[in-house]
């Protein structure tokens, strides 16, 4: 089970895409993964042929546990087990089957009325199936109510190995439990970053013009599915000034800065009802405007699904928060651990502006810098800042 | 082709809000609820909806009217405008 974000102590396979006998490639989404916070399409990253899936749908294991066996393409499939010999599995009978569902459960009720304890997965499970939760009896901790559970109630055969059809994808409206188990891991992570991460801050006043005006005159000219957003332009311009600020671009692990191998930014994503995610737009600074407004329209969409893949997860090597769309001018963030710094954007107004002994009125944007004084100080910061007002005043070079 | 109803409009931007904004009650907005503050969308919200309509109909949505789709009685109203009601 990879970890896919920093406070991620255990996952569930939702579904596995691939069975026993698949050829697999690097990078190939394999599964789907639920962390707490949302559900994880996980890519693989070794090539090779299924040999035989390790943990089957719906259990919930700590990360690090060994999920599927692969060997080499065309080794013999009773090839000994690799040198990562597969966990000890648990010997557990299944549990005895349900009695059918008509009979009253002899499960302990809650109050009339209340809906029964039941996992986010099982929830989620008697919503698209239509069953009732209070009449399946549940296995969890407090006859809370599981995934598999709810496979036995319905009859249906759990769809552990065998390749599923292609399901729709899930338009999974987030449930108050989706997002309090959300909220917790938010919680986890800020925490950690006041407690351990000895923050500093400085803010920048940007003049836009030059990129505005760019903005609007390319807008005029394309298409609605090709026009692009001022906010597209400020991740640009922030990949771009990190390429010359590495030190603000990584993580900290272990006592030590480690630089990211590439410069992904992860984008603060509101989901609606409270919660929070920041997926990474990989490779920031080497996509051209229109590719890095497509894939932060895709990314936003499967955001508020709460549905991410691997990759871009756990990726970000630096978080950039826009909070100018609500009004406010600047927001002092909080860096999501292990990264190092975290860029925030305010409202575009148009302010007062003195430039050569002339007054003038501008399009203006604050920009904040939140860094990791471990890694980097105030001179270092001060350099990104100016760097990304350098890069907008040369909008047509993003 | 006869000019599409009222009904077939409000349709058709309740299924593009729903592309936007999965996981909103779209069932319980009122005609008159400002979008931006009901459904908590934001200019890519606002940019996905006016690519979902672009799919659903054809129309180029120009950045100047997208003020036209803050309510869903507003949104068909344009709709029936620009698609010649």
């Amino acid at each position: 089970m990879p970890s896919l974000g920093a406070d991620m102590e255990a996952g569930t396979v939702l579904e596995w895409h691939v069975a026993p006998g698949d050829t697999v490639s690097r990078g190939q989404v394999v599964m789907l993964v639920d962390t707490d916070k949302a559900e994880i399409e996980t890519e693989i990253w070794e090539n090779g042929v299924v040999d035989e899936i390790l943990v089957p749908v719906g259990r919930r294991v700590p990360v690090g546990t060994p999920l599927l066996r692969l060997r080499a393409a065309g080794a013999a499939a009773t090839a000994p087990a690799p040198a990562a010999a597969p966990p000890p599995r648990p010997a557990a009978p299944p549990p005895a089957p349900p009695p059918p569902r008509a009979a009253p459960p002899a499960a302990p009720v809650a109050a009339a009325g209340a809906a029964p304890p039941a996992s986010p997965h099982a929830r989620r499970l008697a919503r698209e199936r239509g069953i009732d939760l209070a009449a399946v009896p549940g296995s969890g901790p407090h006859g809370a109510v599981r995934g598999s559970d709810l496979e036995r109630a319905a009859g249906a055969p759990p769809p552990a190995t065998a390749a599923p059809a292609a399901p729709a994808e899930r338009a999974s409206p987030l449930g108050a439990e989706r997002l309090a188990t959300m909220r917790s891991a938010i919680a986890n992570a800020m925490a950690r970053s006041k407690r351990e991460i000895p923050h500093f801050y400085l803010e920048h006043d940007l003049d836009v013009s030059a990129a505005a005006a760019w903005l609007a005159a390319a807008n005029a000219a394309r298409p609605v599915t090709e026009r692009l957003l001022l906010g597209v332009l400020l991740l640009k311009a922030t990949a771009l000034a990190l390429q010359r600020n590495p030190e603000l671009n990584g993580h900290y692990v272990d006592g030590a800065f480690r630089a990211g191998a590439g410069i992904h930014v992860g984008v603060a994503i509101a989901v609606r009802g409270g919660g929070l995610l920041a997926p990474a737009l990989l490779d920031a600074d080497r996509k051209p405007l229109p590719q890095l407004m497509t894939e932060l329209r895709d990314l936003v969409a499967r955001a508020r699904r709460a549905r991410l893949r691997g990759a871009e997860s756990n990726a970000a090597t630096i978080t950039v928060t826009s909070l100018g769309e609500l009004g406010v001018d600047k927001v002092f963030g909080v860096i999501q651990p292990p990264q190092v710094a975290l860029v925030g954007f305010g409202a575009l107004r148009e302010r007062p502006w003195a430039e050569r002994g002339l007054l003038g009125v501008r399009p203006v944007v604050t920009a904040t810098l939140a860094a990791d004084h471990r890694v980097s100080d105030g001179l270092r910061g001060a350099r990104l800042l100016t760097a990304i007002a350098e890069a907008l005043a040369r909008p047509e070079a993003l | 082709m006869s000019a599409p109803s009222d009904a077939e409009l409000r349709r058709l931007l309740l299924a593009a809000l729903g592309q936007v904004a999965p996981e909103a009650d779209l069932a319980a907005l009122r005609p008159g609820a400002v979008l931006r503050d009901e459904l908590e969308i934001d200019s890519i919200d606002v940019l996905n909806l006016a690519i979902a309509l672009h799919d659903a109909t054809g129309l180029d949505i120009p950045e100047r009217d997208y003020a036209e789709l803050a309510t869903l009685e507003r949104g068909v109203a344009y709709l029936r405008r620009r698609l010649g009601g």
